[in-house]
């Protein structure tokens, strides 16, 4: 919404700086989005032709002697209309103007025109950026003193708003005179709403049926005979120029005009037209036609209010007029309308004809019927002036929604304080209201609040408080810290094991990552998830096409990542999501699921000048979970799986034994197939999964009180035994038997060896045993024999031997 | 040269001391030359040298004897290192002995890092859970009466023109939509809690919206809820303004307007005062000297009542911020699609 400051003081006065003004407007709630300036040109001056003489050497030229206030100066022009004695606008060299021709900005240079040196420039209203004319010079009507800045005579400021949908009322400058009024504490000056009328009754000339008044609450119309339709006045079309809008003729320039005073859409229909001068505001037949002013036939249904004379719709209530009944040149008499509409009903028409005009973004917000009649008598007032004519005696008014207006709110004292907890005196608040246009009687307890036509956004106590708090200034009200109450704490384990799982994956040095919850089927195919993976939630109107369903699973995000990362990073890419997966339960909203998913690719270091190095692969991964699950507690195994999206013989599941087995995740390097169809050519790429609801089972599972035990204070013994098997024996089974020693407190691999010493198909796993008692120093002998049972076990349950 | 196996007769403390005064004297002859005290430094105190092999062998001692020992062995280590740094330090060249470039970067553990918008949510929930506000959560696909109807947002609402929805494809039943704001979890908080309530609700959100510089279709947003029964504007300003003061500095001021939001009476807006020009205007405050930072208001009496709560028995304060603005804010981001679009380039500077 645009507020030229000129108009704007048509109603109130304006003592402050435009940036100040907007500011304080913007604290109460109206936000000024931007002040500009227009006509405001740096050196253009106030000048005074002093003399007009012709040019030497052309027919058509004159010069011009303007005094300037700082001297006097000689110019040469073309404008017909320059006369001695006249105050323009005077600009000198340098000036910024607009080009008369061209219509682009330009600079003023120093012209020597058919022989005779121009000094400056008497300017037209185009050159001065304000209109189009150019056939002559702008004259000043004006007691400013010669060289002051012409932008103190012709120049405006725009306030653009930006308006919170309640408040209607500010989409006519008069409501934003009021907010001015009150926050600055100027006197507001109404519009004037009177006019002469003729001897012949409106109720005789023309009449009113409301067949659907629950879409309609109030109707009401003016008649006015012998208009002249003409072009509107210079004041009103630049009234409508300075808010960009395209002046019509006088008629409808002049409801326009209202509309954008008052805030209330106006319609003038041609009286000879509308047929038995008879109105009916009824809902559309269905398949009912009309041709709107933008000239598109439409097709309505009965969801759609329109404006009918007894054979035909003749308007879209409060959208837009129908094209039968338009004010031409032809138009003699017109019926002018002002009307309350449903907002809902207004908002459901224009949507669904993906039509919105000027009056619908007014209507849908909801107008009050109070504003109906002052705008009808405030546009008749001004068709009367701009068009001529006679207003017919009266008005048509049916007001069926009278009874369901709050005219009325009652505001406690108490409640006032338990809202603002600010203990405002009861001056300043009856003051404060006042200053709005609220009526205000005070009853010791309280104040009876009479709510004005104009407000449709007042209906409860609260909205009064906020009347208060923001005119006074929420700034100027008190600050209050931690007076109330603490509820008692209650755990989200949901939440604090995601953190747990955050924080062991960047403790184990990945990147968390964000991908978009949408994907698409065919995004997710490439995964080669189970069929038992849940349907997906499919969304009606997707922002594209690639967003057309919600993820079930973080690895086609997690892999896009990867791909995109491989391009364009060189060291490590070790990142992990942790967020919702969504599954269709048919009913109802869907399973939205906590998993966390990680990925690892690339080299496994920085380049670095000690070297370091190999590809991030399996066991990367695999460390990566460990870390992440001993972090919680969480002592896992880890046994072949197939996973159609990982590699065969390259994946595992992630189990707990002390929940039982409970499968929590799964880890291993994805399958070739799944990295062409990421178009991923650099492998190995490793990934996990792990899924928190059953993460949390494990956590409470793995849990026995968290208690300490004292550690063996006897020293350990270590030896290291290195055992050949066959490839196919798993080293988690070798170190699981080994451990089975009791003297063993823990067994650890630390090399793997194949090679062309051994037999084909067999593999040596060195293991370092650490033995240790609680209870004594173990002797030489008893680890001995120790070993030596563990060996015994390993060849009987795996055929191994001792490597030599 | 010491041999564990047969060595305990070298480990004993008089065999130490012996070991350091031959060492001493031998260091003593020594000139400064460089090489000839690292041959000495190798000689004794060496991976292979006599004195650090008399410590490997400590292992094999009955625990008594392995004590008194170990003690002597580590005060005559100490001893002959000390010597040793102080005949390095008067030679005065420090020469290529033990020295290295210290030039070379070290060998460092790759940091794994939670994504900016964690990190801005986590540091926002941190200084309202220290004021009280415990946290939770709740669901992304939503029913349309907890993301509109229940907050005051009826259908046809002009309102709702903001908040361009992404809807659920299903046939018939209630209408199912991506929420377009964490406001839902007020009314789900409000249904199952009698107050007092105190709240701050994470999560992602999302809105039909072209994706631009600053739009992008899928945000974060944190909802905030206080309902007790003598809760005022006043602690709504308290509150706010001790968080502000947290995330953007004990020195920051704030500012309050009035704002509309439809489940809220009176509706704010909070702006601080801009924290790189501090209040002068600049680009980042538009010349306004303040930036906003977040809408809120006092709890409109229908969510309460909606929400089975008497509207004059509770009062309480509501407010919603976009993590994602306030990291772009801070860190000068430009454009808000880097959020989602994981790039490490973009990722590893948080």
């Amino acid at each position: 919404m645009k507020v030229p400051l000129s108009w704007l003081r048509d109603y109130v006065r304006v003592d402050l700086s435009p940036a100040e003004l907007a500011h304080r407007l913007s604290m109460a709630g109206t936000e000024v989005e931007k002040v500009e300036r227009v006509g405001y040109k740096d050196g253009v001056v106030v000048g005074h032709v002093l003399d007009v003489s012709p040019h030497p050497h052309a027919d058509r030229l004159r010069l011009v002697t303007v005094d300037h206030g700082n001297g006097v100066a000689e110019v040469v022009c073309g404008a017909p209309n320059v006369a001695a004695g006249q105050k323009i606008a005077f600009a000198s060299v340098g000036a910024e103007l607009i080009d008369g021709y061209t219509g682009r900005p330009s600079r003023l240079k120093r012209a020597k025109i058919r022989g005779v040196v121009s000094e400056g420039m008497v300017c037209s209203e185009k050159e001065l950026g304000l209109g189009d004319e150019h056939d002559g010079i702008l004259v000043l009507d004006t007691d400013e003193e010669l060289g002051a800045p012409i932008g103190q005579v012709i120049g405006d400021t725009i306030l653009e708003l930006e308006l919170t949908p309640n408040r209607p009322d500010c989409l006519g400058i008069v409501g934003v005179a009021r907010e001015v009024a009150a926050v600055t504490g100027a006197r507001l000056v109404e519009p004037n709403l009177d006019y002469e009328t003729g001897a012949d009754d409106a109720a005789d000339l023309a009449r009113l049926a409301i067949e659907d008044s629950d879409l309609c609450p109030r109707y009401t119309a003016s008649v006015i005979r012998g208009v002249k339709i003409g072009p509107s006045p210079k004041w009103l079309k630049d009234a409508l120029l300075a808010l960009g809008e395209r002046p019509i003729n006088n008629v409808v320039d002049a409801t326009n005009y209202v509309m954008f005073e008052l805030g209330q859409p106006l319609h003038a229909f041609d009286y000879d037209r509308v047929v038995d001068h008879t109105v009916v505001v009824r809902r559309a037949n269905e398949g009912e036609r009309l041709t709107t002013l933008d000239d598109v036939e439409r097709e309505l249904s009965p969801d759609v209010l329109v404006i009918a004379d007894p054979m035909r719709a003749i308007g879209l209530a409060g959208v837009m007029g129908g094209a039968n009944t338009e004010i031409g040149g032809g138009t003699v008499n017109i019926l002018l309308e002002s009307a309350a509409f449903d907002p809902s009903n207004n908002r459901r028409t224009s949507q669904s004809l993906s039509l919105t005009s000027q009056a619908s973004l007014r209507f849908e917000k909801g107008l009050r019927a109070g504003l109906s009649e002052v705008a009808l008598r405030r546009a008749t007032r001004l068709i009367l002036e701009v068009a001529g004519g006679e207003a017919a005696k009266g008005i048509l008014d049916e007001w069926p929604g009278k009874a369901d207006e709050t005219d009325f709110v009652y505001l406690s004292r108490q409640k006032l304080d338990r809202v603002l907890g600010a203990g405002l005196a009861d001056a300043q608040v009856e003051s404060t209201l006042t200053s709005l246009g609220f009526s205000v009687s005070a009853d010791g307890e309280g104040w009876n609040v009479k709510v004005p036509y104009w407000r449709p956004d007042v209906g409860i106590p609260e909205d009064l408080c906020e009347e208060v708090a923001r005119i006074i200034g929420y700034d100027e009200l008190p600050l209050r810290v931690h007076a109330d109450n603490l509820p008692p704490w209650s755990p989200n384990p949901e939440l604090d094991l995601r953190g747990r799982v955050r924080a062991g994956l960047t403790a184990a040095g990945l990147q968390q990552i964000i991908t978009y919850s949408g994907t698409t089927a065919e995004g997710e195919e490439r995964l080669d998830l189970p069929s038992s993976t849940p349907e997906f939630v499919h969304i009606l109107n997707p922002v594209s096409a690639g967003h057309s369903v919600l993820r079930r699973t973080l690895r086609e995000g997690i892999l896009h990542a990867v791909a995109n990362n491989l391009h364009t990073w060189r060291g490590p890419i070790a990142l992990f999501e942790s967020g919702k997966v969504f599954h269709n339960r048919g009913e109802g909203l869907p399973d939205e699921r906590e998993m966390a998913v990680g990925a690892l690719a690339g080299p496994r270091a920085e380049l670095h000048w000690d070297g370091g190095g190999g590809q991030l692969d399996y066991y990367d991964a695999r460390g990566v979970v460990e870390d992440t699950l001993e972090r919680m507690g969480i002592a896992a195994e880890f046994s072949p799986v197939e996973d159609a999206t990982l590699a065969a013989g390259r994946a595992a599941e992630v189990t707990v034994p002390a929940a039982g087995g409970l499968r929590v995740g799964v880890v291993g390097e994805v399958a070739a197939h799944v990295l062409e169809a990421f178009g991923i050519d650099s492998g190995p790429v490793s990934l996990f999964e792990l899924d928190l609801p059953s993460l949390e089972s494990a956590v409470s599972a793995s849990q026995q009180g968290g208690a300490y035990r004292t550690y063996i204070r006897f020293p350990e013994s270590p030896r290291d035994l290195a055992v050949v098997v066959d490839e196919t024996v798993a080293a988690a089974d070798v170190v699981r038997v080994a451990s089975r020693n009791r003297l063993v407190t823990s067994a650890t691999v630390f090399d793997v060896y194949r090679g062309s010493n051994l037999p084909e198909g067999k593999k040596s796993l060195a293991v370092r045993l650490v033995y240790q008692s609680p209870s004594r120093t173990l002797t030489a002998g008893q680890v001995e024999k120790a070993q030596r049972s563990i060996l015994n076990a390993l060849s009987r349950e795996f055929g191994a031997l001792q490597r030599q | 040269m010491t041999d564990s196996a047969n060595g305990n007769s070298s480990a004993t403390p008089q065999a130490i001391e012996r070991l350091t005064s031959s060492a001493e004297r031998e260091l003593e002859a020594l000139g400064g030359e460089g090489e000839k005290l690292e041959a000495w430094r190798v000689k004794y105190l060496g991976r292979r040298g006599a004195l650090t092999s008399i410590l490997r062998s400590l292992g094999s001692l009955p625990a008594a004897d392995r004590r008194v020992a170990g003690a002597a062995a580590n005060r005559a280590k100490a001893r002959l290192e000390g010597l040793l740094d102080k005949r390095l330090a008067a030679s005065g060249t420090p020469g290529p002995i033990g020295a290295i470039d210290v030039t070379l970067p070290g060998r460092r553990h790759v940091r794994g890092r939670l994504h900016p918008s964690t990190q801005t949510i986590q540091e926002i929930l941190a200084a309202f859970n220290a004021m009280g506000f415990q946290t939770v959560e709740g669901p992304q696909v939503e029913w349309e009466r907890y993301n509109f109807d229940m907050l005051n947002i009826p259908p046809d609402h002009p309102a709702r023109d903001s908040h361009d929805t992404i809807w659920i494809d299903r046939s018939g039943g209630d209408g199912i939509l991506l929420r377009t704001q964490t406001s839902p979890m007020q009314v789900r908080t409000l249904e199952s809690t009698t107050p007092p309530v105190r709240i701050v609700v994470p999560g992602l959100c999302y809105r039909f919206e072209a994706t631009d510089a600053t739009h992008e279709w899928q945000f974060h947003q944190i909802e905030g809820l206080a309902v007790d029964t003598d809760i005022t504007f006043a602690d709504l300003k308290g509150t706010l303004y001790e968080f502000a003061r947290r995330i953007f500095g004990p020195d920051r001021k704030v500012r309050f307007r009035c704002d509309f939001f439809p489940f809220v009476e009176p509706g704010v807006e909070m702006a601080v005062d801009c924290f790189k020009c501090f209040g002068q205007g600049c680009r980042l405050c538009k010349q306004t000297g303040y930036i906003e930072i977040l809408g809120a208001g006092m709890v409109h009496p229908n969510v309460l009542r909606n929400a089975g709560h008497d509207p004059e028995r509770y009062t309480g304060y509501a407010f919603g911020m976009g993590p994602e603005r306030i990291a772009m804010l801070r860190h000068g981001i430009d454009d808000i699609r880097h959020f989602f679009a994981n790039d490490l380039r973009f990722l590893t500077q948080f």
